[in-house]
């Protein structure tokens, strides 16, 4: 029995990976097809890389939701900390329920209705107050604001849930301030989770059609709107060889982020003999 | 216990936090700001509550409303794309008689009613394939080893972080008559024709469990990690075997981890337009992309708010259940 149920296990993983992560290879393989037919393999080739590169309107729509992404994941972080810490740290108060509910349901929200409503917001807005003056790249972070920070929020709440609070209550006994506490002691403590938020955050921004589509003005076309009007007509090579780069891109960071996090890992047990032998 | 092993290091992390508060502690404004700030009544933990509160209130809450409202509108008046509010000012009376129209018109037509269908059906199968998928490859990655698991929970994530719009680009250079999987079975031999799998529901099917089998994953996994194994071993010593162990213990104990992850997965994909847009049929009907197509190229705002109403009455159930869920796992804390 020992035998055969690793075997059942190590089969479901290696085929659950493959389907994940297939069609991923694929497009990087055929990124370097010479032919314009993707799928039909004419020999290796860089060309597309060198075409990518000459491709104004992308460059431009890549660098427009760089922006737009850093922009949001900073203000998400920012929204979704304090909401996080309220829902977390504060206990019961009065609309509790309600902003809970509010951080949770864009989570699942399908997107054509956030996006939608959004819009009809800003419409009315510009029709009762004049701003935002026409749509544009502030429509379009504030839309991705709202909706990423329901992610920062999930993870910020859970890290302060699993967190060991009797050090903010020391300080606190100690005298510290409320912000003091939370400056010097909470916000060190998770920034780990912060920082994951904000990558999160930067992501999902980077990488939403629907939302920036309903709220995005004329001339403010995002890198994903500019894919998916490429690719609705077919398969392009060109996109693949963008497809690569992030993808590479995508596993630096992540390998990065490995390093970072075991050598963190390292130095916290590190301390942790250090605490145990102090203490003896 | 962990708080306490952390400190010499969070210790290093806090005094560089500490110098800038120094700093910014030493500016005036912040302090007459903050006086004056609390003569108002204004503590610091109503500014914490209030900003996040405000902001997806008018953000998050009054869209809704103002769909709602459009929802109700008239038509005809709406069609100048950039326009569409101008006559909701107007006489209520008047307009509270046309205002059932567009929702008449999503009941009389037969589209509206099919595509809505369509969305729960294609929804559902996609969802149970995720946990048939998803189920056997959260256990095993819960089962491994401690040191494989974070590599193994890693790759689950990796895909999630590269672009989706991308992933499910990449699904048609294999689906397409001249694509991967057509090309590998002609090379082979096993069939002489290729089989048309792209544009047809089946491609979306693949679409959307191949886009959502993480949010599966991640909730079961968390939940099957936190499972006491004890349990299974008091079962093997009763005489229980393997099967019928997990289907007595490890089954009906995972059912929040199941549910959360089918939730993730079904509402969303409801209203999914992506995916069928690319993958499915022109006929494919998807209830996100009829709302899509009467918006952007119909220009029909009042009939899309409606569109969106009916969707989200259809998800409010769902929904909710979601967010209970979701309260009780971040309660107890394991997500990601």
């Amino acid at each position: 029995m020992s035998r055969k149920v690793p075997l059942f296990r190590l089969s479901v993983l290696v085929f659950g990976f493959a389907f994940l992560y297939v069609p991923i290879l694929s497009l990087i393989v055929y990124s370097f097809n010479k032919s314009r037919l993707v799928t039909v393999w004419a020999g290796f080739s860089t060309e597309w890389y060198g075409r990518l590169f000459e491709n104004q309107q992308i460059l431009g729509a890549a660098w427009l939701s760089l922006k737009i992404a850093a922009i949001n994941a900073t203000g998400a972080v920012i929204l979704g900390t304090l909401a996080g810490l309220a829902l977390a740290r504060f206990g019961q108060f009065r609309g509790r329920t309600i902003l809970s509910s509010m951080t949770t349901a864009p989570l699942v929200m399908p997107e054509v209705i956030t996006g939608l409503s959004l819009l009809l917001l800003f419409v009315a807005m510009e029709q009762i107050i004049g701003w935002p003056a026409g749509r544009g790249v502030t429509t379009i972070t504030i839309a991705h604001m709202t909706f990423t920070m329901a992610y920062v929020t999930v993870i910020v709440q859970s890290r302060l849930a699993t967190m060991d609070d009797s050090l903010e209550e020391a300080a606190m006994d100690l005298g510290a301030r409320p912000a003091k506490v939370f400056f010097l002691i909470t916000l060190p403590i998770i920034a780990p989770a912060l920082l994951s938020g904000w990558l999160l955050a930067f992501t999902i921004s980077l990488d939403d059609l629907v939302i920036a589509s309903f709220v995005a003005g004329p001339g403010s076309s995002t890198l994903p709107m500019v894919i998916f009007s490429k690719v609705r007509l077919g398969v392009s090579p060109d996109i693949n060889a963008l497809a690569s780069i992030m993808v590479l891109l995508v596993a630096i960071g992540v390998v990065i982020a490995g390093i970072l996090m075991s050598r963190q890992e390292k130095t916290r047990q590190r301390d942790m003999q250090m605490a145990i032998a102090e203490n003896q | 216990m962990t708080g306490r092993a952390e400190s010499p290091t969070s210790q290093r992390l806090s005094t560089g936090v500490q110098l800038i508060l120094r700093v910014l502690h030493h500016f005036a404004p912040h302090r007459w700001t903050h006086a004056r700030l609390l003569k108002w009544g204004v503590t610091g933990r109503t500014l914490v509550i209030a900003v996040p509160y405000l902001w997806l209130l008018l953000f998050f809450l009054v869209p809704f409303i103002i769909v709602l409202k459009i929802a109700f509108s008239e038509t005809q008046i709406a069609m100048p794309p950039y326009q569409p509010l101008v006559h909701w000012v107007g006489d209520k009376a008047v307009n509270l008689t046309l205002n059932f129209g567009n929702f008449l018109f999503l009941l009389e037509d037969n589209l509206y009613w099919k595509a809505f269908l369509n969305s729960l059906k294609v929804a559902g199968i996609s969802t149970f394939f995720c946990l048939l998928i998803g189920y056997p490859m959260a256990y095993a990655i819960a089962r491994a080893d401690s040191t494989k698991r974070n590599v193994l929970l890693m790759m689950v994530i990796l895909p999630f972080w590269t672009s989706f719009l991308l992933r499910v680009y990449a699904w048609i250079g294999i689906l397409k008559n001249n694509g991967l999987i057509n090309n590998f079975l002609l090379w082979t031999g096993v069939i002489d024709q290729p089989i048309v799998m792209l544009q047809t529901d089946f491609a979306i099917y693949v679409g959307i469990v191949y886009s959502y089998l993480p949010f599966m994953i991640l909730p079961l996994y968390s939940n099957l990690e936190k499972m006491d194994l004890t349990l299974l071993e008091a079962a093997q010593d009763l005489g229980c075997g393997p099967f019928k162990a997990f289907m007595k213990i490890t089954l009906p104990l995972s059912m929040p981890g199941i549910l959360a992850g089918s939730m993730l997965v079904f509402i969303p994909a409801v209203g999914e337009f992506v995916i069928p847009t690319l993958l499915g049929g022109p006929e494919s009907l998807m209830i996100g992309k009829v709302l899509w197509t009467e918006f952007f190229n119909n220009r029909d705002w009042p009939v899309a708010s409606a569109v969106a109403i009916a969707l989200l009455i259809f998800l409010v159930v769902p929904i909710v259940y979601f967010q209970r869920v979701q309260a009780r796992e971040t309660g107890g804390g394991v997500h990601r």
